[in-house]
Order: structure tokens, then C-alpha cells, then sequence
């Protein structure tokens, strides 16, 4: 099978589009909301959460034969839970002021309906090649979403821009922008769009 | 001949082994990074210090090299004590309370008199972004701490520093707007810690 068979791609650009895992599948949203209050923690989850989803994508689908039906979850769990915390002292390590903002965030790409969801339905039943292409397209397609909304919120509630002020709004702060309850604003804004524009039904 | 993986037995020793095998990996990544994070965790407070003698926006190497040259720490009363550029000497106390959702924890700078502030820098764990947590994201809001009164008066009897809503006078700073409760625990915080901990130090 080539690496790129008309299969492997839609297992790589449906999840963009067709199979969002945030705009379709409206899962993850609680992440989403929690960490978009400014744009760079929200590329570092994103990153974060490709890269585990990817991984754990992998790893599950080369053992998928030979885990025990009765404790798959549990397996699946094991297996995220140490990609989790692999990444989160790598974080602690390389870039220690993202990882202070994200808090108990990182440690919650655990409990990502994503993940379970993408291991419970592909890993488990496809080869280590489109497995992996499926985690980096959900991985991706929901670090769009961040990055938008994250970009949103920053600018318009604070005027920066990963950090760097581009309008002087000393006297105007908007907080409502930074507030979770904005976030949710903002995705069912973003679904609506693409639901209006990109979206076709099967 | 083919496995039959829904047996007990195949799978106790399958979690087993996959527990196993995670533990050690776990373990010897914990291991190797830990250096580094400590550096990281040493790094940032002597940059919440630095924070604090109103030394702020320093690269990395710049706040190390700095707080290795005018901090030193007496381990007897818990102070920080700083010598700046122009032979100044300020005491750095550190202070932790209970915030609205988390820990909170300052650094607030003193005068060599004990009673006037020269800087504050706070912290948090959890406090809502954009709200609670402008104690920690503002600089202009820990910038008026600088120069208010510890105490009442000279004699040094009532500790009066606070934190109000619309209040600004020679002992209280006014609160954040939109976080009412952070702002209180900053204010207890800084009655409590002080008078528990530091008061013998001050009044000295």
C-alpha cells in the first residue's frame, strides 16, 4: 500500500473538515475553553495534543493485537497517561513559563475525549501508518481551533498578540474576552461558519 | 498456534508487564529532566525576587547573574536581604496565603526602616485569568505598593497594611477591579503572614 493511498489521505484530512473532532465531533471542548485565553498557551496545547494523540495512536495500533479485549481502555490509558506525563516534564524542563500557565491543563490531555475517542475507533482496528496520519490530522484540526479562538481573545481582550502589545489599551480592558464563557462564544461562532461554509453533508 | 488473549492468565501478566514497562520508562525520564527543572523552579524565584527589588524584565542569565550579586538569604528570620547597585540595603519577605480558587504567594520588599515598601511582586495558582490573576499580570497594580506604610505610625503598634476597594491612602492600596475575593486574600495574607511571621523582625 503506498504511504499515501486515497485511504491514508482521508484518514489525515477528514478529521480537518469532514470528521472535526472539535467543529463535527464537538469533543474536547472543556480544554478548548480553558486554555485560549492568550494565543501561545493555546499553540502549545495544540502541539501538546498532536504530538499525544499521534503517539498514542501508533503505540495502541502496533499492540492492538495483542491487547486483551476485556482491559483495552484500561491499556489505552496506561499507554496516555505516560505520553501525558512524558510531555508535561518536558514542558517543566524546556519551557517552564508556558508550563506554569497551563497548569493542571497538560495533565487533563488525559481525560481528551479526542484521544480515547480516536484510540477506540481507529487505533484499535487500522495499521501504524494511518493511525498516526488520524492523530496528527485530530491533533491538528483541534489546534486550528485554539489558535483561532486563542488569537481572538488575546487581541481583542488585551490588545496583544503572543505577548507583544499591538493596540495600547490601558483604559480599555476588556475582560470580558478573557473569560471562559467567551471562548464558548466564540467556538459555537466558528462552528457556525464552517458548518455555513465548508461543511458538506455526506 | 494463536493466542488466546481474553484468558486470566495471559491477561495478568500482560498488565503487568505494560506497568512494568511504563513504570521504568517513566521513572528515567523523571530522572533525566529533573536537573533542568529544578534549575527552572530556581530560576523563577529568584526572578519573582528580582520582581519584588522592582527589578523586572531581566533575560534569564541577566536575573541569575544579578541575584547572585546582591541577595542573600538569612536562613534565621527567613529574609531575603539585598544590597542594590547604590549600597541600599532592602529585605525581601516571602508571604503565602489562600487565594479564590488556589495558593497565592508575594514577595514584598522593604526599606531598611521596616516599615516602608519599597516593591511587591504576588503570585498565584489558579486565579481567573484577566481577573484574580492581574495580581500577578500587572505591574502597574504591584507598582503601588511602592512606597506605602507598613504600620500606622512611627511606634509601630498596629500593623495596618491592606488591600481596599477605592480606598488609597498611606497604608492601603487599592484593590483590583472585578476581583473582590483575590484582592481580600491578598489583604489577609499580608496581615496574617506578617504578624505571624515577621513582626519580631520588623519592629527590630
Amino acid at each position: 500500500m503506498a504511504l499515501l493511498s486515497k485511504q491514508n489521505k482521508e484518514a489525515f484530512t477528514n478529521p480537518l473538515n469532514l470528521d472535526h473532532p472539535i467543529l463535527v465531533q464537538v469533543l474536547g471542548i472543556c480544554s478548548a475553553l480553558a486554555v485560549t485565553s492568550q494565543l501561545k498557551p493555546a499553540i502549545v496545547m495544540g502541539l501538546a495534543v498532536t504530538v499525544i494523540t499521534a503517539f498514542s495512536n501508533v503505540i495502541i495500533s502496533i499492540i492492538r493485537n495483542t491487547i486483551p479485549n476485556r482491559i483495552r481502555i484500561v491499556v489505552q490509558l496506561v499507554v496516555v497517561a505516560a505520553l501525558v506525563t512524558i510531555v508535561s516534564q518536558v514542558l517543566k524542563a524546556y519551557v517552564y513559563d508556558v508550563s506554569v500557565q497551563l497548569s493542571v491543563y497538560v495533565g487533563l490531555i488525559i481525560t481528551n475525549c479526542i484521544l480515547m475517542g480516536r484510540l477506540e475507533a481507529f487505533a484499535m482496528q487500522n495499521k501504524p501508518w494511518p493511525s498516526f496520519l488520524d492523530g496528527v490530522g485530530n491533533g491538528i484540526g483541534y489546534a486550528m481551533i485554539l489558535v483561532v479562538v486563542g488569537a481572538f481573545r488575546e487581541f481583542f481582550g488585551r490588545g496583544s498578540l503572543l505577548g507583544f502589545q499591538i493596540i495600547d489599551c490601558k483604559d480599555f480592558n476588556n475582560g470580558m474576552m478573557t473569560m471562559p464563557a467567551m471562548a464558548l462564544i466564540l467556538v459555537g461562532c466558528v462552528i457556525w461558519i464552517h458548518r455555513a461554509y465548508f461543511y458538506k453533508e455526506k | 498456534m494463536k493466542l488466546n488473549t481474553n484468558s486470566n492468565t495471559y491477561i495478568i501478566v500482560y498488565s503487568t508487564v505494560l506497568v512494568l514497562i511504563v513504570a521504568f520508562l517513566l521513572a528515567f525520564v523523571s530522572q533525566s529532566l529533573k536537573p533542568q527543572q529544578d534549575k527552572n523552579v530556581a530560576l523563577d524565584q529568584e526572578k519573582q525576587i528580582l520582581n519584588s527589588l522592582n527589578l523586572r524584565g531581566l533575560s534569564d542569565d541577566e536575573a541569575h547573574a544579578t541575584y547572585e550579586k546582591i541577595v542573600t538569604f538569612d536562613e534565621a528570620q527567613n529574609v531575603y536581604v539585598c544590597t542594590l547597585e547604590n549600597g541600599d540595603v532592602k529585605y525581601v519577605l516571602p508571604l503565602k496565603g489562600q487565594g479564590m480558587w488556589g495558593g497565592i504567594s508575594a514577595f514584598l520588599s522593604v526599606d531598611s526602616d521596616k516599615n516602608t515598601i519599597y516593591g511587591a511582586y504576588f503570585n498565584h495558582e489558579s486565579e481567573t485569568a484577566g481577573l484574580g490573576a492581574e495580581i500577578k499580570d500587572n505591574p502597574d497594580w504591584q507598582a503601588k505598593f511602592h512606597g506605602k506604610k507598613i504600620f500606622a505610625d512611627e511606634s509601630k503598634e498596629t500593623l495596618a497594611l491592606s488591600v481596599e476597594k477605592n480606598v488609597n491612602n498611606e497604608t492601603t492600596v487599592d484593590a483590583v477591579t472585578g476581583a473582590t475575593v483575590t484582592s481580600t486574600a491578598v489583604s489577609k495574607m499580608l496581615q496574617e503572614q506578617l504578624t505571624k511571621k515577621y513582626l519580631d523582625f520588623l519592629k527590630n
